[in-house]
């Protein structure tokens, strides 16, 4: 028997009940979509954390000033007050494969300029910082080593906070902005980033040397965080290792004394930043299975269905000299077409929803061929496992009592 | 005169629950090359279970069959197949016609299962089926599905699906059975004509009216042989719807 007229015959066979065909494929076509979906949006939360924490620089790797805990009592994280700039002389002094180091030290604040204010991050850094990550400028530049040195009362801006203080944000070079009423002359505007991993807006800051904002804003002796690059192709896990060993020294951390910072490497970052989105792509990938498996029962249903609805049919062909393999070989192509199809539609249903999730859910959905093929895969493979029974069924009819049939 | 049918000692038995039923009891007959046989018997004569075992659908359990000089008494299932699709043609009846097929595929149907022999193009198959159609009188409904044929029509459309593979013999099965006289009469025409062009036709028929269009009529009872005659004298389609007409005329007058 041609396969052209195989094919032929299975498709007329579920275009004659067209309702249950879509019925049957529903669950195919749900499950596909859902897996188009959901992988789509893994992996689009996958890229858009992977480019946002791409843009922080190359190589970085941040120390953090962790929690401690003092009589029962835990401070929060960067509460610890341990981190201090000599820290940050010894890692670049005693960690040779580190490039840039840049001690900083975090915190909030008001600002104001003229009769606007902007409540705002305010970054303590020294000039290696904006290398590290990637700052560019749009007008202006970076502080200088003296500028550390003299604790000058100069500072640049994101674009946020020109945009909030000033209207528009080439009109702040060289303004002046108040921070807990001390002046500040800016001296730079940064380029545009955008939000970063955790999703703050990476240009709502004002950076300044690390020992204005230590001495003039915040009014504290230690460091929040130390920004360091390891050199083009370093071993990164190594170098991490170098320097929880340097700090783990200096602060005598050993036996039963909790490490009271963090250090963390680009990737490490990634990881976490990623890891609740793998768990979210996990369960959602789970749920389509499970209804792929279901849309599956479904088709072997409605085979089942049609194979004893159809024994007389299957009687007249076995009569007019159909074999057995024959008959197997119609309900089984049949079962594969109505999943192909149902994959199909699924596949274009799926991209649709995903069409509208990036569109109205503003959510980033990454579609790429991978898991188009693999959910086309598994209905196809759904039909042909789901369909095999059937087939067999049909296929091993006894001739006279099929004809029989009522 | 060669045989098409050689039957030697054929034994049906059916294995039931605790008494063996023997259906078919040590039949031997040959049926020759162009005749046309009506095998008649009443309900559990063992006539159903001999066309069922002439038609290839059921195997004996004791005896030979041999079928156009083949012995075909132990067959596998898809020899089984092959012998129905190419030696033999069906007729049913309730004509068993696929539903919303149109009759040229019905008639079609056959070819594609066709696993050896000549392959035809697609358009050579269509008009092979166009020519059966035509033969049995029903061209022009070629595009109607069963549904929307007569029963004598759909009758036509079954002969033609039956011819299509050139069979050796023709196994009709109470072909006349849902049909009025008058579409009777002119299936059992078609069945008389293709005769005369040399096709073997067994038909399975209780009613004597109809045996009596076949040349030779063979009895079962009791799943034996009990008479087979030559019809003495032979009913013609033509005649018969002739006789209708002038019945018709006088019941009208």
């Amino acid at each position: 028997m041609k396969f052209r007229v195989i094919i032929l015959t299975a498709m007329s066979a579920l275009f004659r009940n067209k309702m249950r065909t879509l019925l049957t494929a529903l669950g195919l076509i749900i499950g596909v979509a859902a897996v188009i979906v959901s992988v789509g949006m893994g992996n689009g939360a996958k890229a858009q954390v992977m480019a946002q924490i791409a843009s922080m620089g190359d190589n970085v790797i941040l120390v953090f000033a962790g929690s401690v805990n003092r009589g029962g009592m835990t401070s929060g994280s960067g509460g610890a007050g341990t981190l201090t700039v000599d820290d940050a002389m010894a890692l670049e002094r005693d960690v040779p494969s580190l490039e840039l180091v840049s001690p900083g030290a975090t915190g909030g604040s008001r600002v104001a300029a003229g009769n606007q204010n902007w409540s705002t991050k305010i970054y303590g850094a020294s000039p290696e910082y904006f290398d590290i990550r990637r700052w560019t400028f749009t007008q202006g530049g970076p502080f200088t080593d003296r500028d550390v040195k003299t604790s000058a009362k100069v500072c640049v801006i994101g674009n946020t906070v020109a945009t909030q203080l000033f209207g528009e944000p080439e009109l702040s070079l060289g303004q002046t902005i108040r921070i807990k009423k001390v002046p500040f002359t800016v001296i730079g505007l940064l380029g545009v980033k955008g939000a970063d991993a955790r999703g703050q807006d990476q240009d709502d800051t004002v950076v300044m040397p690390y020992t204005s904002a230590m001495k003039r804003v915040m009014g504290t002796k230690t460091l929040s965080i130390i920004n360091v690059s390891a050199v083009k192709g370093a071993n990164i896990p190594s170098v991490v290792q170098q320097m929880t060993d340097v700090l783990s020294q200096r602060h005598h951390i050993g036996g039963d004394r909790d490490a009271d910072f963090k250090v963390l490497s680009q990737e490490e970052i990634a990881q976490m930043a990623t890891a609740t989105s793998k768990i979210m792509g996990l369960l959602l990938t789970i749920v389509a299975s499970v209804s792929l498996i279901i849309g599956g029962i479904g088709i072997m249903n409605i085979m089942l269905v049609s194979v004893t609805e159809r024994t007389r049919e299957i009687g007249i062909r076995m009569a007019i000299g159909a074999r057995g393999s024959d008959i197997l070989l119609q309900f089984f192509i049949e079962a594969i077409t109505l999943s192909c199809l149902g994959g199909l539609t699924g596949i274009a249903f799926g991209l649709g929803s995903a069409q509208l999730v990036s569109k109205f859910a503003g959510m980033p959905v990454l579609i790429t061929s991978g898991p188009i093929l693999l959910a086309f895969g598994v209905s196809v493979a759904v039909g042909v496992t789901f369909g095999f029974y059937p087939a067999i069924k049909a296929s091993s009819l006894d001739p006279i009592e099929a004809l029989r049939y009522e | 005169m060669d045989a098409i049918i050689k039957l030697d000692h054929l034994e049906k038995t059916y294995q039931s629950a605790e008494t063996p039923v023997r259906a078919v009891r040590s039949v031997s007959l040959e049926i020759e090359r162009g005749d046309f046989v009506a095998i008649m018997g009443t309900s559990g004569s063992g006539k159903s279970t001999m066309m069922n075992i002439l038609g290839c659908l059921d195997r004996p359990t004791g005896g030979t069959y041999l079928l156009d000089g083949v012995d075909v008494s132990h067959l596998s299932r898809n020899e089984f197949a092959d012998v129905r699709n190419r030696k033999i043609g069906f007729v049913f009846q309730n004509f068993n016609l696929l539903a919303r097929t149109s009759a040229l595929d019905n008639v079609q149907l056959p070819m594609l299962y066709n696993h050896s022999g000549s392959k035809l193009s697609a358009r050579q198959q269509q008009d092979k089926a166009m020519q059966m159609l035509e033969m049995v009188g029903i061209g022009k409904r070629s595009d109607h599905t069963p549904s929307q044929l007569s029963g004598g029509q759909q009758q036509r459309v079954a002969i033609a699906r039956s011819l299509i593979n050139d069979p050796v013999l023709l196994l009709a099965d109470e072909p006349t059975g849902n049909l009025d006289t008058r579409t009777s009469f002119d299936i059992l025409g078609i069945f008389q004509r293709l005769n005369d062009q040399g096709i073997t036709v067994i038909m399975v028929t209780h009613e004597n009216d109809v045996a009596n269009f076949a040349k030779r009529i063979i009895v079962m009872r009791d799943g034996k042989v009990r008479s087979d005659v030559k019809v003495p004298q032979r009913s013609f389609a033509d005649i018969e719807l002739k006789k209708l007409e002038a019945e018709k005329d006088d019941d009208d007058s």
